[in-house]
């Protein structure tokens, strides 16, 4: 038996985290599911794609590879630019549709409108980039056995680093900063959030900028290990939500644990049951978290 | 009372519109002064602190702080005009520690004055100080009141408002809350305070407005509304029949 399962489940875990940590910050502090965060993670590797192409064309060297990763300069370079495209995206997609609802509306309506601007990001990003997959490298990278029978490729290490250094900064941000605390007070009750001084509206601003850089780093890592697709977000909507329940609403450390359960729960899958039952992972560990523990692991209950 | 610091004129507020629940309320308070807000249930008492705290829509009526018209301004900017608002209930993050919902509350503060007012705080709050690592939603009620005040006292407000601070507490507790705030008034900070308790507020308080379905029905010195038998009755023996009241 191997164990390779291992290193596909954390690496589908940290996909799977990046995003969720936006989704459980939206659902906490605005109160609402947002079904269009998958297409914050497409969208993000798409706008890294197209800015990485512009560097590749005028900086020259840029697209070469960086030692032995696949990762070019100008990828990461696009990634910092991105992260910001795809922020203000999140902010002008609250400005024009979810604040009008905000506090007038009842939170299906914010979940329907949210629905509505996924299928309306994915269509424009088929549109605009067609439904052909497309790649950030076709270079083809040698895993390297690291023992116990498990192979890594020099991607899968950088990127592992990598989403561990994002981890550790978002977890700083919430615990130690003065932002941080406020998203959590906001999260808990505006009301009082809004006595203790707390602008509620700029707090609101801080969330989708940080579910949205998460979710286009979390974009760009699925971009250059697998490929990069339209429907590559909402593919992973359901995880999202899964790892987000099951970490327990508004919980940043919840919310990655969670993703790596499911993303070791489906990796293990595929390898011992078969790749026909990846898709079913994530929706048996929601309904039974749902059934057996609604707040999550690190939720509170009531 | 020479020359109000906190002058409510005429307040209309409510959440639904067309439906006040504070209908011109009308209170003043001065520099170092305590003033207790009465009255029996759903006279409007706490919505009439929250339209002041900028949390309820205000429909008509004037707000001034000092010289400052602060009628409608965003309730996270009442701080830093000089007012500041402990509610009754939820009156803590219970999910964030001691010392973060003292570190949420000195945000606006310069990063030295911040751990200067937050030192100043534990050193008035010695309990809290042993307590700063826990989760405020583990600290008892009595407890949980101290920080609800260090909270709002952290920035040093002009005027504190209280929405019945002794609510669910034990007498033992009561009485601590009241001494801290007499020890708050010394300071020269105002105090409004909302009370069920009408008693140990007109013991603390300088002078006492009574509110009747959002309107003032009765004002005047705490010692005089006490001593008024028909008041007493009314408001404060446990009587509480509105068409009775004169």
């Amino acid at each position: 038996m191997t164990l390779q399962f291992l290193v596909d489940g954390l690496m589908a875990g940290a996909l799977i985290g990046l995003g969720a940590i936006g989704v459980t910050l939206t659902y906490s502090i605005l109160g609402f599911a947002n079904f269009a965060h998958g297409e914050f993670i497409t969208f993000g590797a798409y706008a890294t794609l197209l800015i990485a192409s512009a560097i590749g064309a005028f900086v020259a060297g840029s697209d070469q590879s960086i030692g032995p990763l696949s990762i070019t300069w100008a990828v990461i370079a696009a990634s910092v630019a991105a992260i910001g495209v795809t922020g203000a995206m999140a902010l002008a997609l609250d400005f024009v549709l979810f604040r009008r609802l905000r506090g007038k509306s009842a939170a299906i309506s914010l979940v329907l409108a949210s629905f509505g601007a996924s299928m309306a990001i994915r269509a424009s990003l088929e549109f605009a980039f067609t439904s052909r997959p497309t790649y950030f490298a076709r270079d083809l990278q040698i895993a390297t056995p690291i023992g116990l029978g498990l192979k890594v490729t020099p991607d899968q290490i950088a990127l592992l680093i990598a989403t561990a250094v994002v981890l550790m900064a978002t977890h700083a941000l919430m615990t130690r900063t003065q932002v941080g605390r406020a998203m959590r007070a906001v999260a808990e009750n505006p009301s009082l959030a809004r006595v203790a001084g707390v602008n509620v509206d700029e707090t609101i601003r801080v969330v989708w900028l940080l579910g949205a850089a998460l979710a286009c780093v979390s974009g760009v890592m699925l971009g250059l290990l697998v490929q990069i697709r339209p429907l590559m977000g909402f593919d992973l909507l359901l995880p999202l939500f899964a790892a987000a329940i099951l970490g327990g609403i508004g919980s940043v450390p919840g919310a990655f644990l969670g993703a790596l359960i499911i993303g070791l729960g489906e990796a293990a899958t595929v390898q011992f049951a078969g790749a026909q039952w990846r898709a079913a992972v994530a929706f048996v560990v929601l309904i039974a978290v749902l059934i057996v523990r609604p707040s999550g692991l690190f939720g509170r209950s009531g | 009372m020479i020359g109000p610091l906190l002058s409510v004129e005429n307040l209309v507020a409510g959440y639904e519109p067309g439906l006040p629940i504070v209908n011109g309320a009308s209170i003043h308070a001065g520099k170092g002064e305590i003033v207790a807000v009465l009255g029996p249930n759903g006279a409007g008492k706490s919505t009439l602190l929250k339209a002041i705290a900028g949390l309820t829509p205000v429909s008509g009526g004037r707000v001034k702080l000092g010289e400052r018209d602060i009628t409608r301004l965003p309730a996270h900017e009442m701080i830093e005009a000089g007012l500041a608002f402990a509610p009754q209930t939820e009156n803590v993050f219970v999910s964030m520690s001691v010392d973060d919902n003292l570190k949420l509350a000195a945000g606006p503060l310069p990063r030295l004055l911040r751990i200067e007012r937050i030192a100043a705080m534990y050193g008035a709050f010695p309990d809290l100080e042993r307590q700063k690592s826990l989760i405020a939603g583990r600290l008892s009620g009595g407890q949980r009141q101290m920080l609800a005040i260090a909270r709002a006292m952290l920035v040093q407000p002009d005027v504190l408002m209280l929405d019945e601070p002794s609510a669910g507490l034990s007498p033992k507790f009561v009485e601590i809350v009241f001494s801290k705030l007499a020890a708050i008034r010394q300071t020269g900070v105002t105090i409004v305070i909302v009370e069920q308790n009408a008693r140990a507020a007109l013991a603390l308080a300088d002078r006492v407005y009574v509110l009747v379905q959002g309107r003032n029905r009765h004002e005047g010195r705490a010692r005089d509304l006490l001593d008024d038998p028909v008041i007493a009755a009314l408001y404060f023996g446990g009587v509480e029949t509105e068409a009775e009241a004169p």
